[in-house]
């Protein structure tokens, strides 16, 4: 799928800090949340690229940044080589219609109080694309695509179960024709057989409209399952982007290592005999990170020089880059 | 009879609410044996967390009840005993670890004084030797400088480290059976693989039983010896963990690891997803309550419920009126 190789996004060096506020009286900034701190990538045009990491990672705020609906603190993201950075808010607006996102949680991202109907024609009114009429019948082409009965508009989201309200949460992304859809863990709060629906309902959609999938979860066997390529971030850095197997069977950054030997795999006769990379302690504070290397407090690998100069971001070989001191060690 | 651990005999729970009889747990009956690692499987609502609820006898009272049923633990049938005895024997005999390590604790005592206080109770200690322990079991579950951490509060804790604290409090009274409901499912994969690394350790070190229900079929094919797949309050497949994973018979087991990506998969292979969703425990049908869901379903399915039969002579035992022609290779 990537054959042709057109970026659809490049992200540039995006950076975004939280500031923390502090003092009994008056207010001073005292320090920052490095939710995302300096990370560049590509998304290709019609590829999935998979964003995985930890709980505090960073990647739902990359989801989040790179649409602007958290403002950069710096870097650049260019969407079909437009700076979304510099623009004011109107062309801003025009140039989300092509930009959609899947959220998380399928209950809270349904207005309890709206019609299914209104629910997924908000982003038509909003963006003016169809009269009343074609309205209508576009919301029932939506529900048949993402296979919800069409005389479902006048229903409210509790009458659904989590799969089928995620399905309406697809519609709405879908409802302007958006290139870039960010899916943000669409599937984790869903039941495996309910996943593997959705999975293949998302897939399905891609095959049919040419949709580029930035697909963010932390669930690394689904992930591998739907991506073309795969991103791995830690505490607001990206330490690994390559295709899916160079990510799951051969990766470099020792974080990467130990996160794919992490993951359960369902078949006794392989987890009986598998070696596992265990690794101590926990993430630490985004608000203070590790000096040099984020990883270096954590790493069975980490020698003088990963606790006193951050690693470069480089392509250690075809389309794998590697933020590793000794990256060149682990081919 | 064998010796069991724990024998469950026709277990039914149910719940009384406005908009009708929930029936949570259909009448499920299996025997765990000492040292065993149990793992019960199942999505949501399939009566898994009920079931392990019922066997501490924690389901609240209105509006759930057990209707009927045996519950032999170490031959005493729990459901006889006065609501002391079976106090003295929660967290002594049987501990559970629950889910959520964030709403489990208390926030306004200190982690150690949360574990000090089953050893004082149940293990008759004065402050100073629970105090010590408390830091010692701290220490067993993997958590460094335990001496300074016991007089930390619960929020001063990363989510890994309390649900490290949870099974800390649990084993606390070294219990012959510990229950884990979805232990690992608030956490990351690689603390996770921690937490699955030291329940087994321990399980080994101190050789109690361990029951872990989870949705995670991953990680039970890691941890189990023997499974029960749930489905809608019914065991629909029993067996080893080899017998559930290499000779998968019920069709709902078959679909519930097709769901799963492979590893060794073709790009572009497409899931294998289960179609419909899971039926209203309120309504059940009369028949398999898979059958509306079911590849398989034959109209038998539809109106009758198969008991659990025994497969090719051994324990694994599969309720489905077809797993005969499925273990002969049919296709839906």
């Amino acid at each position: 799928m990537t054959d042709d190789k057109n970026p659809l996004v490049q992200v540039r060096n995006l950076k975004k800090y939280f500031p923390i506020y502090g003092g009994a009286i008056i207010q001073r900034h005292i320090g920052d949340v490095k939710a995302v701190d300096d990370v560049s990538f590509d998304i290709f045009e019609g590829e999935t690229l998979g964003l995985v990491g930890e709980t505090g990672s960073g990647k739902t705020t990359v989801g989040r940044t790179l649409l602007r609906l958290y403002e950069p603190t710096g870097g650049e993201v260019f969407f079909d080589d437009v700076d979304l950075v510099n623009l004011n808010e109107s062309e801003l607006r025009k140039m989300r219609k092509r930009m959609q996102m899947i959220f998380q949680d399928p209950y809270a991202s349904l207005n309890p109080r709206m019609t299914v109907g209104s629910i997924i024609s908000a982003p038509l009114d909003v963006h003016k694309v169809v009269n009343r009429k074609e309205k209508h019948e576009r919301v029932q082409e939506l529900l048949q695509l993402v296979g919800l009965n069409s005389e479902f508009v006048n229903r409210y989201p509790h009458e659904f179960s989590g799969g089928q309200r995620q399905r309406i949460g697809i519609a709405r992304a879908l409802a302007v024709n958006p290139d870039l859809v960010i899916c943000d863990e669409p599937i984790s709060s869903l039941d495996v057989s309910i996943q593997a629906q959705v999975v293949n309902l998302l897939e399905q959609l891609q095959d049919q409209m040419g949709l580029t999938y930035l697909f963010i979860a932390h669930d690394l066997s689904m992930v591998r399952h739907i991506s073309d390529r795969m991103a791995v971030m830690y505490l607001g850095k990206i330490f690994e982007v390559a295709d899916r197997d160079g990510i799951y069977l051969r990766p470099v950054h020792p974080y990467t290592q130990a996160l794919m030997s992490a993951v359960p795999i369902p078949d006794p006769d392989i987890a009986m005999d598998r070696k596992r990379i265990l690794l101590e302690g926990d993430i630490p504070s985004p608000t203070n990170p590790p000096i040099g290397c984020n990883f270096s407090t954590r790493c069975h690998y980490a020698k003088d020089v990963c606790h006193a100069q951050e690693p470069e971001f480089r392509e250690v070989k075809s389309e794998h880059f590697v933020a590793c001191h000794f990256a060149e060690d682990f081919l | 009879m064998e010796d069991y651990l724990l024998e469950i005999k026709d277990l039914q729970t149910r719940f009384y609410t406005d908009e009708g009889i929930v029936n949570a747990v259909n009448g499920v009956s299996y025997g765990m044996e000492e040292g065993e690692i149990l793992g019960v499987v199942g999505e949501s609502g399939c009566g898994k967390s009920v079931h392990a609820l019922s066997i501490m006898r924690l389901i609240p009272d209105p509006p759930g009840k057990i209707e009927s049923g045996e519950l032999y633990f170490y031959g005493r049938d729990l459901l006889d005993l006065s609501d002391n005895e079976m106090r003295d024997l929660r967290g002594e005999q049987i501990a559970m670890v629950f889910q959520d390590p964030m709403t489990s604790l208390n926030p306004v005592y200190t982690v150690g004084d949360q574990i000090m206080e089953a050893l004082k109770i149940h293990l008759g200690m004065d402050n100073k030797q629970a105090g010590n322990r408390a830091a010692e079991l701290l220490s067993l579950v993997g958590i460094p400088d335990a001496k300074q951490r016991v007089k930390d509060y619960p929020h001063q804790f990363s989510g890994g480290m309390r649900q490290r604290a949870m099974i800390a409090m649990a084993l606390s009274c070294d219990p012959k059976l510990l229950i884990a409901d979805e232990p690992t499912t608030a956490l990351d994969v690689t603390i996770q693989a921690q937490i699955v690394d030291l329940v087994k350790r321990l399980q080994e070190n101190l050789g109690m039983a361990v029951m872990w229900i989870t949705h995670d079929l991953g990680i039970i094919a890691e941890i189990a010896h023997n499974v029960n797949v749930m489905y809608a309050g019914y065991i629909v497949e029993r067996g080893s963990v080899r017998d559930i994973f290499k000779r998968t018979r019920h069709p709902y087991t078959i679909g519930l690891l097709g769901s799963l990506p492979r590893l060794d998969e073709a790009p572009g292979t497409k899931l294998a997803s289960i179609p419909g969703l899971p039926p209203d425990l309120i309504a059940l049908p009369p028949g398999c309550p898979f059958a509306a869901r079911c590849t398989y379903a034959i109209d038998k399915c539809k109106e009758e419920m198969p008991q659990l039969e025994q497969t090719d002579g051994s324990d694994h035992i599969v309720a489905c009126w077809r797993w005969e022609e499925i273990e002969e290779g049919i296709s839906p």
